[in-house]
């Protein structure tokens, strides 16, 4: 019974999701109250009934319910009731409903919080966003519904999650991952209510930059969990593959950087407006390519689409109707769009259109790096593979070029600035930022020329944003009293540049330094890796709740000090048929020791000999570390109260000339 | 020049630079960075080139994965029933690994023809083999129908 509540209320959620994509939009163009009226009631009801949808299906998992096929699939009577929560969204039809659900939150926030905004521009954004919701919710019903049962014959018990997905990371990583990429929707929503209406004034850069701020954190946050897990849960010690999986994720968020940035300058001064425009339309646009890929089937196999026609064509149709339709709007009305300010060659202004033009290229050479070799297989060019050291030749020089600017930047002045003045503030700076990036690498005794570059430029990043933090908070004040002061916009801002050096240096050392060792060992065997001496035991076998495993145990010690004892697994969960590896780590700031098990080497005899794969691996943390940072500079920037103060906005205006055209 | 054309210039050279740049590394990186794949039919017969890094998909021949008394260089035959391959590999196995079914292994072939493997993928369930593999081997079987009739 509860499996069609949920159907059902998907059912009404589509209703009320097509109520609101046109009843709104048609109050706003006929300047008409009711209908306008409508735009909020209908997009909590999408909200409420989307979320009944899901908690309809979580109760089934619960429950095990296997008539349910999805549920079916996806859970086991022994999986432990977390991850059975989990597991709502550990495959294609509950992912697709978490994307609605988090599209319908979204909505029903925007909703909320917009007492503020003209009404006719949130009718535009929530009826946009509306539209969307109708694709998903039909994609849903008509090619993955979760609801879906296995009557009369209905399996006795599940066919288990996917080991690899039974873990802490898949509780968090794809709902914080999805606010993000769906967190766009809101700053896409605006920018085709703004192309509509004609009307994009400082008011609109303002009320929209919270929003991309939020889904940019998100998102970011959602990378690092993603390659956190990537790390500890495949058992191969590597946080970034320039996967496909990964780069749809990516993409999204090279572009939403732009597009913060690009957003920072239409707000201050009103230039870049089109530009803004576009780099919304294009972030969303990313998002729903990553959805295509990562859900058709396309990535296994251009032709794993074709085996199932339905769900890839709907949703390349769907991105079609939304890139092309919002392009298509985008051509049409931006040339009403002007940017009446004006800049000079060295301004604040010139620095942001340099970082977007860098960041844009970059996005440009991650689609390629993605797509080539789905169009090459589809033209049968022949099979080819793009790996990481295309992306690494292009991301080493053009990254630390984007790293070298973020450090200009904050001390550029809006309009016009002097080349005499910026060389006056920078020179000390630039001196401190040689001499203490230079005298790292040597205190580290790692100096590769790339990490003396590379150190150089971090530090460089973190010299010139204290400094201008300190000009800001000793302007003229006490600096208790200026810290008080500082704008918590500024303080995120520098929290953000300060954690991309922080990833930059993680990946460096990490990329440079790693080091990996594949061993033979038998009980009482010790090897030396980076200054550690692992000794290996011995292993045996352990029970969990659905699985069993063999536990090795290993000891890892550094000038006679035992340092921690590591006991990595090779899992055999009862559903599966081929063994997991949970590589065992000692986790620091300054370095990793991360430990995988192996196969045994030999059939027979006691105490057979095994491989065991045992890395060094420096400052890997960091890399999440910056992640954090990045993510919490976005949070203060959100929280600053500019986006709060009522003075600026204008009173909701029904009638009026703003009013489309 | 007045400002609003100096401004637009500025942009447009930016972009000029920008677009004309990246497209030149990412040419550059693409002609350096593909690797192609073959099956072990297409090995045999001289079709891979040596010495530059391949791709070499098909099955895991039954019996032929050998652990060595020392070390950890393992050795492997793959095939797609038409030919075979020995892949050499020093390194854990992924968790999929399994005689008879599909793998991908990411190596250079030496003088003899042997794959010596830098990375081995076997990224698929029990039910079905990776696609390449799939396709290979079909290719391979019709190729051999049409030359023993």
């Amino acid at each position: 019974m509860i499996p069609e509540i949920g159907h059902l209320a998907l059912w009404f959620a589509l209703a009320f999701a097509i109520l609101a994509s046109w009843i709104p939009l048609w109050g706003a163009y006929k300047q008409d109250l009711l209908s306008l009226s409508f735009a909020k009631p209908f997009a909590l009801a999408q909200f409420f009934f989307v979320a009944v949808a899901f908690i309809c299906l979580t109760w089934a998992f619960e429950r095990n319910d296997f008539t349910v096929a999805y549920v079916a699939n996806h859970s086991n009577t022994l999986l432990p009731s977390r991850y059975k929560f989990s597991a709502v969204w550990g495959g294609h039809e509950g992912s697709i409903l978490l994307w609605c659900l988090i599209l319908t939150g979204w909505s029903a926030a925007v909703a909320v919080n917009s007492r503020h905004l003209p009404i006719d521009l949130i009718a535009r954004v929530l009826s946009v966003l509306g539209m969307i919701n109708v694709g998903f919710l039909l994609f849903i019903l008509l090619t993955s519904n979760p609801f879906d049962r296995l009557l009369p014959n209905f399996p006795l018990e599940g066919r288990d999650l996917n080991p690899l997905l039974q873990d802490f990371g898949l509780i968090v990583h794809p709902p914080i991952l999805y606010m993000g990429y769906v967190g766009f929707s809101v700053a896409f929503a605006f920018a085709v209510a703004g192309l509509l209406s004609g009307n994009l004034d400082a008011t609109w850069a303002r009320w929209l930059r919270p929003w991309t701020l939020a889904a940019w954190s998100f998102l970011t946050l959602g990378i690092a969990l993603g390659s956190w897990w990537a790390y500890y849960e495949l058992g191969w010690g590597g946080w970034w593959f320039w996967d496909p999986v990964e780069n749809a994720s990516f993409m999204p968020w090279l572009a939403g950087t732009a597009l913060l940035h690009s957003l920072s300058a239409t707000e201050k001064r009103g230039v870049f407006k089109a530009w803004t425009l576009l780099l919304a339309v294009s972030a969303f646009s990313l998002s729903l390519l990553g959805t295509f890929l990562v859900r058709s089937g396309v990535l296994t196999s251009v032709h794993a689409f074709a085996n199932d026609p339905e769900r890839g064509l709907f949703i390349l149709i769907f991105l079609m109707i939304v890139i092309g339709g919002s392009l298509t709007l985008f051509a049409l009305r931006a040339h009403k769009i002007s940017s009446s300010a004006q800049y000079e060659a060295v301004s604040r202004e010139s620095g942001i259109l340099f970082n977007n033009v860098l960041l844009v290229a970059l996005t440009l050479v991650v689609l390629v790096g993605t797509l080539f070799p789905l169009v090459a297989d589809v033209m049968e060019w022949g099979k080819f593979s793009i790996g990481a050291p295309y992306f690494n030749t292009i991301f080493v020089p053009v990254g630390l070029v984007l790293l070298t600017i973020i450090g200009v930047g904050p001390v550029l002045r809006w309009k016009k600035d002097k080349p005499y003045r910026l060389l006056q503030t920078l020179r000390v700076p630039a001196a401190v930022s040689v001499l203490i990036g230079l005298s790292i690498p040597f205190v580290l005794n790692k100096t590769h020329p790339l990490a003396l570059v590379s150190s150089v430029i971090a530090a460089w990043v973190i010299v010139t944003t204290l400094i201008e933090m300190k000009r800001q908070i000793t302007h003229g004040r006490h600096w208790v009293a200026g810290f008080a002061k500082l704008p918590l916009s500024l303080q995120g801002m520098a929290w953000a540049h300060m954690g991309v050096a922080v990833t930059v240096l993680g990946i460096t050392f990490t990329s440079l330094y790693s080091e990996e060792r594949t061993v033979r060992v038998v009980p009482g065997d010790e090897l030396t890796l980076a200054g550690y001496h692992i000794q290996y035991h011995l292993t045996q076998s352990v029970a969990g709740p659905n699985f069993w495993a063999e536990q090795a145990h290993l000891t890892v010690r550094r000038q006679d000090e035992t340092v921690s004892q590591l006991y990595p697994e090779r899992r055999f969960y009862y559903s599966q048929q081929n063994p997991m590896t949970e590589a065992a780590i000692d986790a620091g700031l300054m370095r990793d020791i991360y430990v995988a098990l192996g196969e045994p080497l030999a059939t027979e005899g006691d105490d057979l000999p095994r491989a065991v794969r045992v890395q060094y691996k420096p400052m890997v943390r960091w890399i999440w570390l910056g992640g954090l940072m990045m993510a919490i500079g976005g949070g203060l920037c959100i929280a600053d109260k500019r986006y709060r103060a009522k003075r600026y906005v204008q009173r909701p205006k029904v009638t009026g000339a703003s009013l489309s055209s | 020049m007045n400002p609003k054309r100096k401004q637009r210039l500025i942009s447009v050279i930016a972009i000029v630079v920008g677009v004309s740049l990246a497209a030149a590394i990412l040419l550059y990186a693409l002609r350096q960075n593909i690797n192609l794949f073959f099956t072990p039919s297409q090995i045999i017969s001289g079709e891979a080139p040596l010495g530059t890094t391949i791709r070499v998909g098909g099955l895991v021949k039954a019996d032929s994965v050998i652990h060595p008394q020392e070390g950890v260089a393992m050795r492997f035959v793959v095939t797609d029933n038409v030919g075979e391959v020995t892949v050499s590999y020093s390194g854990l196995l992924p968790d999929l690994f399994r005689e008879g079914q599909g793998v991908v292994a990411i190596g250079v072939l030496n003088a003899e023809k042997k794959l010596i493997a830098s990375e081995v993928l076997a990224k698929h369930d029990e039910t079905y083999m990776p696609p390449e593999v799939y396709e290979a081997m079909k290719a391979s079987a019709e190729d051999s129908t049409i030359k023993q009739p």
